[in-house]
């Protein structure tokens, strides 16, 4: 490894680095504009510039690879000359508006011309203005401030895939922009705004709506999809007013999809802030006690086997728990938390996480996807799949829907069919997977949320044992999640007991009388015609599906508005925090249940969350560690069985609108929009 | 402030695709390059569009050569709009291009610039209303030795003065292609009116 010397400091660094990295190593900053560490060099804009012994000029450091015995000084009068120069040159066109500028407070190039900028300007000619783009729903152009690092269109075109964005003209007349003003047709196009330097990409929803300094910032986890993105939320007051991202290497990277993104605007409508009650076919509002006593009633009177709790896609851990318990001490065994019906396996937990963790996809080399389109189910994951594939070396094929990945993908067929004969070797891909290094399988909820889900999933197992997926030191058998409480359910086991019905039975049930209560907590992508007379508890934050049907609302707190602990696909357990508190009379879910619990004299043993995760510990160990992968025990799991012709179907068909709050979300409601517009258009691609 | 100008593909509300001699063409000019890299033809294959679209690259003539390649339209676009010889909008049958860059300026290209417009009655940078002729002033085209230069198609006219201008004009209005090169019979770049050095044959040494 060659060393070199920075300002004194002698590093050691690895071969093929550039000057830039060994600077950082050696704790030296150096200002950018265009080097990112996840974007490829694009050396344009001249801001790194440093000194390096017998160079006759400055060198652009983020583009100077490191030699043996380098000298190299950062601090110089001709390296602060030379950046004061570039900086000089970028601030002739630049607008210095920053008053109006949404980026002002968290701004490169403002910080940056603090230490290197000049009082005044020498320049005395007309200033170069550029017309703003139309970027679609989400991103706000305020051209005229761009700077050309091309920062944007080395995101969308090497991590997003979709090189929408572009450099038009050139000198003075260059020009970001998209193909004749298309919206970014990128399920993560956000990200651009958080790597543009300046204010030139700005968030629309966010356009003028606060400075940084303003904002409570609150670290927390993401919802919206299964992968739990870290995030920060950015609130004022009761307000959430921006999601930002958080480094993860581990999961996102720094990466957040739109949806993670802008669907906050969901949080502001529909919401349910208060009780409710049901009278005379009609909903009326009504106090904690009322609603309280008209459930404790309800669920007095009806024998346990008679009372059904189903869990939907973005409830905390803790509230699962405490519901679970609850019901349990009422004799309930019908509880379920897959709402979509997925055949998942509660009792193998391998049979349901991502094992190999989505960093471990970059291991991988052949990957197969199971009826699962993960650029809409995780765009994440996807942009981690597609990681893998720029680094080369990679085939990835897929069995269900067409897919438009972002990266070619080998159809193999569309439905269990092909399926079967991979799993009995019959079909040229298994040997491909058997020959791979590391190989690995993604099953979706597409091929699981089905009647023969479970023995879809014992083929999968089946291929996987046969291609050798699962071996010392890799386990390359994935299953990705669309929701993000699923995990965290099948973790504590809110699932059908003994004898309990899943939710097909509970809705069969209910039906025929043989269910009279219904809890749905957070559950809205259930069938609620099928709820027949049953009895109907709605606990959640939106008015949406489940609130409809409802004999009784109690409301509760969204991701944003409690602490609540999610487990990822990966089985990864992680905290969100509360970022403002919840609306109205509403409040954070355990605590709803906790004080029901009293009511009907089953008091629940735990009164702070502390003692309720520690409750929730003990018995399921997994939630005693945060933020780290434990393997999972390699079991049987599935049930082997004749698998229905039907092909695959994806889950997932409108990215932008999976759950309450994405549903509610005006900003949502305008990328689904433009998305459907863009399909219709059948002109050529582009 | 100065806004700058808008360079934006035009519709043409035609379908676009090679016809055959184009499309051979295209299919030599990609074979170069080793499979993966056929990108790396998109300035050939502009070309060809061009001068099959009658001298300019409309919104289906990018999508097409962008299909062609297999690559993102806006790549395809970014290279069209980075070239001035690329048009992005229609221009008339005869693409007049004066050079004005200072050899042929000192030489009196402005002379042949205002006289094309008032031959044509058009100024620089638009087409006759019959859509017979385009002018436009353009930078260096490298023929500085026979300054002022006129380009009209592949076709250099060199050595021009504003006499000439209505000739020429004419005669490419008629259909005519005039003979490029020197309008004052110069001989390649060979100094004006002839050889003027080297003209007496030294006599033989010790004759």
């Amino acid at each position: 490894m060659p060393k070199v010397t920075v300002d004194g400091t002698e590093v050691e660094i690895q071969a093929g680095s550039t000057v830039l990295q060994a600077c950082e190593v050696a704790g030296v900053e150096i200002p950018r504009f265009c080097y990112h560490e996840r974007l490829s060099i694009a050396g344009n804009c001249r801001m790194c510039l440093v000194e390096v012994e017998k160079s006759p000029k400055p060198v652009a450091s983020c583009a100077m690879p490191v030699n043996e015995g380098m000298v190299i000084k950062t601090d110089t009068p001709m390296v602060h000359k030379a950046r004061k120069g570039v900086m000089e040159m970028l601030l002739i066109n630049h607008p210095l508006d920053c008053p109006i500028c949404d980026q002002g407070g968290e701004c490169d190039l403002q910080d940056q011309a603090l230490g290197y900028g000049f009082d005044k300007s020498r320049y005395e000619e007309n200033k170069r203005a550029v017309k703003d783009k139309d970027f679609g729903p989400l991103i706000e152009t305020h051209m005229t401030r761009c700077i050309h690092c091309t920062r944007c269109i080395r995101f969308s075109t090497e991590v997003a895939g979709v090189p929408d964005i572009g450099a038009i003209g050139r000198g003075e007349h260059m020009e970001i922009t998209t193909y004749l003003d298309a919206a970014v047709g990128s399920e993560m196009s956000g990200n651009v705004i958080d790597l543009c330097p300046v204010g030139a990409l700005t968030s629309k929803p966010y356009a003028f709506v606060a400075r940084p300094w303003e904002l409570k910032k609150t670290e927390s986890i993401d919802v919206m999809d299964a992968v739990g993105s870290n995030i920060r939320i950015d609130a004022r007051g009761p307000e959430v007013l921006r999601v930002l991202p958080r480094l993860n290497e581990d999961v996102n990277e720094e990466w957040i999809s739109d949806k993670t993104r802008f669907a906050y605007d969901g949080l502001k409508r529909q919401r349910l802030d208060r009780p409710y009650l049901r009278e005379n076919g009609k909903l009326r509002e009504a106090s904690w006690d009322e609603v309280f006593l008209a459930v404790s009633a309800k669920l007095k009177s009806t024998a346990g086997d008679k009372i059904a709790a189903i869990a939907g896609d973005l409830v905390d851990a803790e509230s699962m728990y405490a519901l679970k318990e609850l019901l349990g001490s009422l004799g309930a065994k019908s509880l379920d938390c897959r709402q979509d019906g997925a055949k998942l396996d509660a009792t193998s937990r391998a049979s349901y996480i991502f094992n190999s963790g989505i960093a471990g996809i970059e291991q991988a080399d052949v990957v197969l996807l199971i009826g699962s389109n993960p650029r809409f189910e995780a765009p994440i994951v996807n942009a981690r799949l597609r990681k893998r594939y720029l680094m080369g070396g990679f085939k990835i094929a897929s069995v269900g829907p067409a897919l438009d990945l972002s990266f070619p993908v080998e159809s193999l067929g569309a439905g269990p069919q092909t399926l079967g004969d991979l799993a009995a070797g019959k079909h040229g891909f298994a040997e491909t997977l058997k020959a791979a290094k590391n190989p690995m399988i993604i099953v979706g909820q597409g091929a699981l949320a089905r009647a023969d889900g479970a023995a879809v999933l014992a083929a999968a197992r089946k291929l996987a044992d046969a291609a050798g997926v699962v071996k010392d030191g890799w386990n390359g058998f994935n299953v990705l999640h669309t929701a993000a409480a699923r995990v965290g359910g099948l973790d504590l086991g809110f699932v059908p007991g003994q004898g309990g019905k899943d939710v097909a039975g509970i809705l069969e049930g209910a039906q025929s009388g043989a269910i009279e209560v219904v809890y749905l907590l957070g559950a809205d992508e259930i069938d609620n015609s099928k709820l027949g007379k049953a009895f109907v508890i709605y606990q959640g934050h939106h008015g949406d599906a489940g609130a409809h049907r409802a004999d009784v609302i109690l409301p509760g707190a969204a991701y944003t508005e409690k602490d609540g602990t999610y487990v990822n696909t990966e089985g990864r357990v992680q905290r969100a925090k509360r970022a403002a508190f919840p609306l109205g009379e509403a409040r954070e879910d355990w605590k709803i249940i906790r004080a029901l619990s009293q009511v009907i004299g089953k008091t629940l043993p735990f009164d702070t969350i502390q003692q309720l995760r520690a409750k929730l510990a003990a018995a399921h160990p997994t939630f005693a560690t945060l933020d780290a992968l434990a393997p999972a025990a390699w079991g049987a799991f599935g049930q082997e069985g004749a698998m229905d012709g039907a092909a695959f179907r994806a889950p997932i068909t409108n990215f932008y609108m999976t759950d309450p709050i994405s549903r509610s979300s005006v900003t949502m409601a305008k990328c689904a929009e433009v998305q459907s517009s863009r399909a219709k258009d059948t002109g050529t691609h582009g | 402030m100065s806004v700058s100008n808008e360079n934006r593909p035009v519709a043409q509300g035609a379908p676009f695709v090679f016809n055959e001699e184009m499309k051979a063409k295209a299919d030599m000019h990609i074979a170069k390059y080793p499979a993966g890299r056929q990108q790396s033809a998109v300035m050939p294959l502009l070309d060809l569009a061009q001068r099959q679209n009658g001298g300019w690259l409309s919104k289906e003539a990018l999508a097409h050569v962008a299909d062609v390649l297999g690559m993102p339209v806006m790549r395809v676009y970014e290279v069209a709009s980075f070239y001035t010889m690329y048009n992005l909008a229609p221009v008339g049958r005869h693409f007049v291009q004066v050079c004005t860059t200072t050899p042929c300026w000192l030489r009196g290209s402005a002379d042949v610039v205002a006289a094309c417009e008032k031959h044509l009655g058009i100024g620089v940078g638009e087409t006759t209303p019959d859509g017979q002729f385009t002018l436009r002033e353009v930078e260096c085209l490298g023929a500085c030795v026979n300054a002022p230069v006129v380009q009209v198609a592949d076709d250099y006219y060199e050595d021009v003065a504003a006499t000439h201008v209505p000739g020429l004009l004419d005669a490419l209005k008629r259909g005519e292609t005039p003979k490029a090169g020197s309008l004052i019979g110069r001989q390649t770049s060979a100094p004006e009116g002839g050889a003027l050095t080297l003209k007496d044959i030294p006599a033989k040494q010790g004759a």
